[in-house]
Parts: C-alpha cells; structure tokens; sequence
C-alpha cells in the first residue's frame, strides 16, 4: 500500500469579509508519497485558499487536515511553525527571498530554524541543493542580484533545504518565462521521479499541468475533477 | 524551543543593512542617553556644591545659651491660684556661656549617633586698625578639630588653620574686613572686646566663605586666645556645634538637648528650610528634563522600529512560512531594538562622560566661591548605571509594540496581496 503525505476531511471554509462568502466545499483530498499533483481551475475557485490551509498557514477552517497520518487542525501556532519547518517546503509565485541575506543564506535559514544538523553540515547540505540545481556559483551573491529564473530556483533550494516530506507551490512558474518556466518544472519533474518526493503545485498553466501525474480540478470551491 | 543564534544573526544582517536608519535610531539614544549622563553628573554636582557651601560648615546642632526672660516668675510660683501680671519683665543679667559645657561635650561624644561636639567662644568685638574701627564678631575655635569635622579649611584662601592652632594671639580674618582695612598676612590688627580690653592679634590667613555678610564681619581665633582676651576661665564656652553621623536624627536630639539641659538647640533642619526645599526642587527639574529626554529618544526607536517591520513584511511572511514562530519574528524585532539600545547606550555612557569631563574641566571662577576653579561635576556611577538601564528599558518597550505586531502578522496575507 502506497503511503498517504497528505490527507483531508470535509475541509470548509467562510470568507465574511466583505459578505459571507462559501470559499471551500467539503474538500476531501490525498497526496501520497511520491505523487505529483497539481491544482487547476479559474481564479477565484479556491485553488490557493485551499493550498493556504493545507500548508498550514491558515488555521481557520472547518474539517480535519492530516500531514503524515497526523492530525494538524487544532494544534497551536508553535507546532504548526514546526510542522512547517520540517515537512513542507514552499515555493511561491513571487520567489519571496530575504533579499539582504546571501543567496546560500537565503537556503540555509530554515535549517538553521531547525538546528538537527551542525553549521556546517549544513553548509554543505545547502551548497548540494544549489550544485544539484546548477546555481552553485552563485552561493555567495546577495538575493537581489540574481535573475528571476534564478531566484526561483534558490526558492525551491530552500524548500529542499530540510528533506521536506511533500513541496507545495503557488504559481510557481506564473511570473516566469516560458524558457524558466519548463527548466523548473523539469527540475520538479526529477524531484518526483529521482526522490520520490511528493509535490502540490497550484497552477494556471495547461501545459504545465498536463506533465504532472495527477491534475485536480477545482471549481467554485469544489473539487469536480480528480484525474489520474 | 527558540534559536538564539539564528534570531540573533537574522536581526544583525537586518540592523547592518539598514545602516543609516540603524545609526540614526541608535544616535538617538547615545543623545538621549549622552544628555542624562551630562545633564544629571553637572547639575548634582552643583547641588553639591550649593549644599556644601551651606551644609559643610553648618552644624547639625548649634547649641548655645539664649538670652531670655524666665518663663516663671518668682511671684507667679509664690501665688499659684491667683491672677497676677507683672509689667516690664527683662532677663537676668547672667554670662552668656553654657554652663558645665565640658561635661556636656564629654556626653555628646559619647552619645553614638554624634560624630563630633566642638566648643567655641563667640563675642562681639571692634577691629582695630589705624584710625579705622569696625564691628564685628570673633570666635574661638580648635582649629584642627574644625577642619576634621566641618572642613574649615575649605575657605581659607591664604594662610593655615594650624596656624591658627599652633601660634599664640593669631588671627584668621574675614576678606571683607582685610580688605577694607588693608590688612594682608603677617600683619597685626587690634581687637576690642565690649568690655574696653584691647589686644593685638597676628593676622595668619585670611578666608572668604563666598557670603558676604560672613566675610565682612567675621574672623576667627583659637578657643584660649578669645578666653584670654574676655578674661574668662577654660571652662567659658559659649556655643557647641555638633556634628551627627545621620542628619535625620538631628531634630529629634536638638529637642532632647533643649529639655535636658536648658539650653537652646537648633538643628540644620530648622535653620535651612529653605535651603533645602530648593535642593529638592533643583534636583526634580534634573530628573523631569532627563525622563523627557530619554523619552524622546525611545519614541526615535519606536518610530524606526515602526516602519522597519512595514518594509519586512515580505521578509516576516517568508521567514513564517518556513517555519518561523510568531514568537521568533518577535524576537528578531525585540533583539534588533535592544541591540541598538545597548550600542546606542554604552556611546551614550562614553558621550556622557567626555562630556561631563569636559565641563569639569572649564575653569569656572567667582568671587563668591574662592576654592572653586572649575564647574563642579559629580561623577557618580551610579548615574551611568541608570542611564544604561533606561536605554535597555527604553528600547526594550519601543521595540515591543512593534515587535509583536509583527508576530501578529499573517503570512497568507501578505503572501496573496502581492
């Protein structure tokens, strides 16, 4: 039996702000390890509120969210960081660097968070996802002197930094060219098949869907389409 | 669990990136900080300097024999019941010393709340000098006891107080009176006692205590040369000046003396009132003007703090999504502002003291205060003690509302507002 990552129960949520507003419509969903998924529909459909909440960054919903066979709704703001920190790793549309620290700085900081490993190890882990990624020469360079093909590339260096047990993205290639746009999904594409790492990608992108394993339909807060 | 080591090296990159806006918030702390030290170390140092030229020569308790009526008339005792009234009561004609003065020395020093009980011999006398004569009051004194315990020496602008103990018929005079009879060191000038003796004394110093009422009037010999000169025993005392360890307790055994021995006590308390109220008022203005300075300085960090964590928030949201606590990006705040509270303050110590070192060092001349070069400074480290204190204090407040704004922030807002 192939393991389940990610896992959810009737997931609601409400927007009142500025009318009640149905976001999310008993979503029920599973990631399992090694898959790559993404998530379609039109904007205004759910697809990143939906992303927010499993990440765990958006605590308020209703219905039941597991990461590893464990529950996470109700856990305080703490763990959550914690969960984060360990087992998801981000990207997102806009790279979102710390543009003042260094580019292998900028990987290194949420292993430095989880302090498991000495500095140097560390170090080292870091220079590793950046050579496996081609931009090892640029370790020492500050974050906002390099491309945006290549930021986003130290972004998924980052969300490799802790081994994470599954890689969320919110757009990931939205703000990119087509040329930046397929070398990171290639490099998502070899993640999945070399790591087995299982991957949740929102995105716009038909063709860039339609290389994932699994597209996931949504559509006025549901999920109407599940495909394999 | 938090991570020190990180949060701390999160916030230095954060403080040395922002170089100006770190360097402008942290000046004004070393000014804020830098004023405290100057301001507080000058103005107590002149309090002290007010207050000692009052205090130092000023006895807790002056003790002395006051010429006054009785208060019981022998008529009075003899008809207790009845209504009597006596017209045109005088006092007594008596001497003006207290009696058994020395066996109340000897109590008073051996009382343990008293440091020093000193006698001295005071009389009205005329100054002589060529054709010239003036009023004034002389005064016998132990001059080794006196600077010991009330540094007369202090005021003396030329001469010696063993001198004044060592040799016979010496005088010390007032500057007033020296300078209105020409008189210098080494010369003689005659006294007259209210009873027509005439001496001649050696001038062996002069003094100038910086008032002139005391100046201009009088001078100051040793305890035998006056007794001498009123034809009195050794035993002739006519004021005792004591010197307590604790001020405060100087009320309550000024009162005890009086019903004791019959005599009249006043205490530093009494006889400065005034002096003193305006010590207390001195020292307020201090304290407000240096709580406001201080204050100004903490809204400086409050302000910068304040628009750092708007130009973060990107920075905040990253660092919360990969896994930092709200707690953490608090702490990367707060430290951030206690750092620039602890380089700004100890600057501040160092303004503050080059400062002060400054003033202490500008030569600051007056007639009425003859041993004074410089402006008196108290270098109190306890100053520095609290001025560092309040700058962590200060920062620590100014970086915590901001700081917890920013724990408060949410990620997905800010993530999806792009």
């Amino acid at each position: 039996m192939i393991e389940t990552v990610l896992h959810t129960k009737n997931i609601n949520k409400y927007f009142n702000n500025p009318v009640p507003f149905h976001v999310l419509k008993d979503i029920n969903l599973s990631v399992k390890k090694g898959e790559f998924a993404s998530i379609m529909g039109k904007s205004g459909c759910g697809k990143s509120t939906l992303l927010y909440i499993l990440s765990t960054m958006d605590r308020d919903y209703e219905g039941e969210l597991y990461i590893n066979g464990d529950l996470i709704t109700g856990q305080d703001g703490d763990t959550l960081s914690r969960i984060r920190n360990e087992h998801i790793g981000f990207v997102f549309q806009f790279h979102y660097l710390l543009s003042e620290f260094t580019v292998l700085e900028n990987v290194i900081l949420p292993a430095k968070k989880l302090a498991q490993k000495t500095h140097q190890e560390i170090t080292h882990d870091g220079m590793e996802k950046l050579k496996m990624l081609n931009i090892g020469h640029l370790a020492n360079k500050k974050a906002s002197r390099v491309s945006g093909g290549e930021k986003q590339r130290i972004a998924i260096a980052r969300a490799l930094i802790n081994n994470p047990t599954l890689i969320m993205g919110d757009e990931p290639t939205g703000n990119l060219d087509s040329y930046n746009a397929d070398n990171v999904l290639d490099i998502f594409r070899q993640l999945s098949d070399e790591q087995g790492l299982s991957l949740l990608i929102v995105t716009h992108d038909t063709d860039f869907a339609a290389k994932t394993d699994r597209i996931i339909t949504m559509s006025d807060g549901e999920i109407i389409s599940s495909s394999i | 669990m938090t991570n020190w080591p990180v949060i701390l090296s999160i916030a230095k990159t954060h403080l040395v990136s922002k170089r100006k806006q770190t360097i402008t918030a942290g000046l004004g702390v070393t000014f804020g900080i830098g004023a405290y030290i100057t301001l507080v170390c000058f103005m107590t140092g002149l309090n002290g300097m007010l207050d000692s030229l009052i205090l130092d020569q000023t006895p807790h308790i002056h003790i002395f024999n006051e010429i006054e009526p009785s208060q019981v008339q022998p008529l009075e005792q003899k008809f207790k019941d009845a209504f009597t009234q006596i017209h045109s009561i005088r006092p007594k004609q008596r001497k003006k010393n207290i009696h058994n003065a020395f066996p109340l020395i000897q109590n008073l020093t051996n009382n343990t709340d008293v440091m020093a009980a000193l006698p001295q011999v005071s009389t009205q006398v005329f100054y002589i000098s060529g054709a010239i004569e003036l009023g004034g009051n002389l005064t016998g004194i132990l001059p080794n006891e006196e600077v010991t315990y009330f540094n007369f020496d202090k005021y003396i602008v030329s001469g010696t107080a063993e001198a004044l103990e060592n040799i016979p018929n010496s005088i010390l005079l007032g500057a007033g009176i020296a300078e209105k009879m020409s008189l210098t060191i080494g010369d003689r000038i005659q006294i007259r006692t209210a009873s027509g003796q005439v001496q001649p004394l050696k001038i062996i110093g002069i003094f100038q205590s910086g008032i002139a009422d005391i100046d201009n009037v009088f001078s100051y010999s040793n305890l035998q040369t006056v007794q001498q000169l009123l034809g009195e025993p050794q035993s002739y005392v006519t004021d005792i000046n004591v010197k307590l360890f604790d001020i405060e307790k100087a009320v309550s055994l000024s009162r005890k003396l009086e019903q004791e021995h019959n005599l009249k006590a006043i205490d530093i308390k009494t006889a400065n009132a005034q002096f003193e109220t305006g010590t207390t008022i001195r020292n307020l203005i201090t304290y407000s003007v240096s709580i406001t300075l201080l204050i100004v300085a903490g809204f400086g960090i409050y302000n910068i703090l304040n628009m750092l964590i708007y130009e973060k928030m990107n920075d905040i949201a990253i660092l919360k999504a990969t896994g930092f606590s709200g707690k953490d990006v608090q702490y990367i705040f707060m430290s951030q502002a206690i750092l620039i509270g602890v380089f700004g303050g100890v600057f501040g110590l160092l303004l503050g003291f080059l400062l002060s070192m400054g003033i202490d060092n500008t030569p600051f001349e007056t007639e009425a205060l003859p041993t004074i070069t410089t402006y008196p400074v108290n270098h109190n480290p306890v100053f520095y003690i609290i001025g560092i204190v309040f700058a962590l204090l200060a920062t620590f407040f100014a970086g915590y509302l901001p700081a917890r704004k920013a724990r408060k922030i949410d990620p997905v807002q800010i993530i999806r507002g792009q």
